[in-house]
């Protein structure tokens, strides 16, 4: 806990909502059932565009305030364009993205100022996997490294102590460390 | 038959009810499925012993007594014990008698048993906190060579097959399960989830006393933050051994325990491990490095700097660069499955509208919510942090039977000085 602060910390994270939300979800657990969702079309050789449009949540359907785009191409090493970031590196921002957004939540919740956070995200991998070159190498990443720089209005521990709170509550950390089933059909 | 109180349950903590019953005149009958302290005798592993101290053994108007205070009972001399405080108490004792249900009936309650049915104005469940071993459900993917067995079921290490023991959760039982499975030649992989680490001793002192004299363990449940997460907080990593050693994961790691993530399925003959590991070791090592913090200013403020050991820091959980997020289990020599993943209360026969929709009991402090007259004592963090623990009991019960009495017209009993 910190004492230096006289006023309260204000780093923009509206944590009352979030703790009222999670006491009503007690009561009504379906409306703790979300739905994200993301529409893909190929461009032109390993280019392609997502978007991103509204999600279903708290019983229904959630325009985002605009539609969000994102392209994803393979670089120029393995013969493509380089037209955007590779999927892979997309994935490492969904994770830095995430981290970094409980880290400001957990912040404001035990009431510490942020003043800058700055994550650098390292991704290995051997393409010897998804090249099929050799069958015990795995197409994704071997190992993922994050590191933080933080200054803020606390100890070291407690420094810490968000990123590790930040990292119990993540979704992609979840999403990358722990199994998912995933179904891909043909429509 | 007809009674102002029934209790449930003759471990500890229906013996302690029962002695406030007593001593505030309140009629009763304690009702129990099999003999005093059946939890003890029934369920628990050969080479157990209380991970509290032989000192913090105390329940109202009864202590412990021998001449080695620091040690720690074994389930022999834990049933001697609670036989003992139950012979002082005299409850008027239905053994060998099981509840099958409870029902609200008019202003009171049926409780139908296996030996007749009882009708009582208020009833206290007494039944323990800890009734059935939780097990994943992908436990059921495991392939059939591998056995399986939950604490409960586990009674020594050469009751298991040869070979490899993949013991899964890091919390009281698994630390020490998988330490004396280990010790016996069967090479141990212990999956960790979310776990408590602490030293057995701390500046000299034993922890526990130390969460005793700072007040940690006397924080009630109506004054912290989020009694729901603090209510699942797992039991720490202790042992009680004589020579009072520690057994947190670097002490499993030096005597050559693998640990690898928490456990999240089985597919195809393999487990499947969390790459979780490194924070959830991170989270307990801040945790107990904050739980240090409070006790050392606890220290200076009470001036006693000089009189306890001095400061101590203990290293950092050691986690291997990348633990193995697979295992295969007929490749890896893994025969046995131990599923330390905690455990929870039974209340299948609690036929009264109480039970949240994921079966947990609602409650204020072990007053029933919704149901005049039915109390609920021996679930962890019940009324305060020590609730779970033998030492605990005394408090919650002298509190609930306070209330109880209020309800019967009948004084409430003096709660010790
Ligand atoms: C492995 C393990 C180790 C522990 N070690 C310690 C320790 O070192 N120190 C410590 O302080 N605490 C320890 N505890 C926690 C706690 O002290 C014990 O769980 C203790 O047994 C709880 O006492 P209790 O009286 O609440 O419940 P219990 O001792 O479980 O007593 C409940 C009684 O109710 C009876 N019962 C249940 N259902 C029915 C029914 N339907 N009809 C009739 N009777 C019924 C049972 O037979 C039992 O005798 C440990 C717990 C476990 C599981």
């Amino acid at each position: 806990m910190t004492t230096t602060s006289e006023k309260p910390a204000e780093n923009g994270v509206n944590v009352e909502a979030l703790l009222n939300a999670r006491d009503a979800l007690g009561e009504t657990p379906e409306a703790g059932k979300f739905m994200w969702r993301a529409t893909n079309e190929w461009l032109h050789g390993t280019h392609s565009r997502s978007s991103v449009t509204g999600y279903f949540g708290l019983g229904e359907e959630h325009p985002h305030k605009s539609t969000f785009g994102f392209e994803s191409d393979h670089p120029l090493v393995f013969a493509a364009e380089d037209n955007a970031a590779t999927p892979v590196e997309i994935v490492l921002v969904g994770l830095a993205s995430c981290l970094t957004a409980g880290v400001a939540a957990v912040a404001q919740n035990r009431d510490i100022q942020l003043r800058s956070v700055k994550a650098t995200v390292e991704g290995d991998m051997d393409i010897q996997g998804i090249l099929g070159a050799d069958p015990d190498v795995r197409n994704g990443f071997s190992g993922i490294r994050v590191k933080y720089d933080i200054d803020a209005d606390a100890t070291p521990d407690e420094i810490e102590a968000l990123v590790a709170q930040s990292q119990k509550r993540s979704a992609v950390f979840d999403i990358l460390t722990n199994p998912t089933n995933v179904t891909v059909v043909v429509g | 038959m007809r009674t102002t109180t029934v209790v449930v349950g003759a471990g500890h903590a229906g013996l302690a009810v029962s002695h406030y019953l007593t001593a505030s005149s309140i009629d009763h009958v304690l009702i129990e499925r099999g003999e005093v302290a059946n939890s003890w005798r029934t369920e628990r592993w050969e080479s157990l012993r209380l991970l509290t101290p032989n000192w913090q053994a105390r329940v109202p108007g009864f202590a412990y007594d021998g001449d080695d205070p620091d040690g720690f009972m074994d389930m022999t001399e834990v049933v001697t014990f609670i036989e003992r405080y139950a012979r002082l108490v005299a409850p008027s004792l239905q053994p060998h008698t099981t509840v099958e249900s409870v029902r609200r009936n008019g202003t009171g309650y049926q409780v139908v048993t296996d030996r007749g049915v009882w009708h009582a104005t208020t009833v206290v469940l007494a039944t323990g906190g800890c009734n059935i071993p939780k097990v994943p459900p992908f436990a059921a993917d495991l392939p059939g060579f591998v056995t399986s067995f939950t604490p409960m079921q586990y009674t020594k290490p050469s009751a298991l097959p040869d070979g490899g023991v993949l013991v899964v959760g890091a919390s009281a039982s698994g630390v020490q399960i998988a330490e004396e499975v280990h010790g016996s030649g069967r090479p141990v992989t212990l999956a960790v989830g979310e776990h408590v680490r602490m030293p057995r001793t701390y500046r000299g002192k034993d922890i526990l006393w130390w969460m005793d004299q700072t007040g940690l363990h006397d924080e009630r449940y109506d004054e912290i933050d989020d009694i729901g997460r603090a209510r699942r907080v797992p039991a720490p990593q202790l042992v009680g051994k004589p020579e009072r050693t520690t057994l947190d994961l670097n002490a499993l790691t030096d005597q050559g325990v693998r640990l690898v993530g928490r456990l999240v399925g089985i597919a195809d003959g393999k487990a499947l491990f969390s790459g979780s590991l490194r924070n959830k070791c991170t989270l307990a090592d801040l945790k107990l490095g904050r739980l240090l913090d409070t006790i050392d200013e606890w220290v200076g403020s009470n001036g006693l700097d000089g009189q306890v050991g001095p400061v101590q820091r203990f290293a950092p959980t050691r986690v291997e660069e990348s633990p193995p997020l697979v295992l295969d289990l007929a490749k890896g020599g893994i025969g046995t499955v131990i599923w330390a993943t905690g455990f929870e209360p039974d209340h299948s026969w609690l036929h009264v509208p109480v039970l949240d929709r994921k079966g947990r009991l609602c409650h204020d402090g072990g007053v029933v919510s919704g149901s005049p007259g039915l109390y609920r004592i021996g679930l962890n963090f019940l009324r305060r942090r020590k609730s779970s623990f033998i030492h605990g009991t005394g408090d919650d019960a002298c509190d609930l039977v306070g209330h109880l009495a209020a309800r019967v017209g009948a004084r409430p009993p003096d709660r010790p000085g």
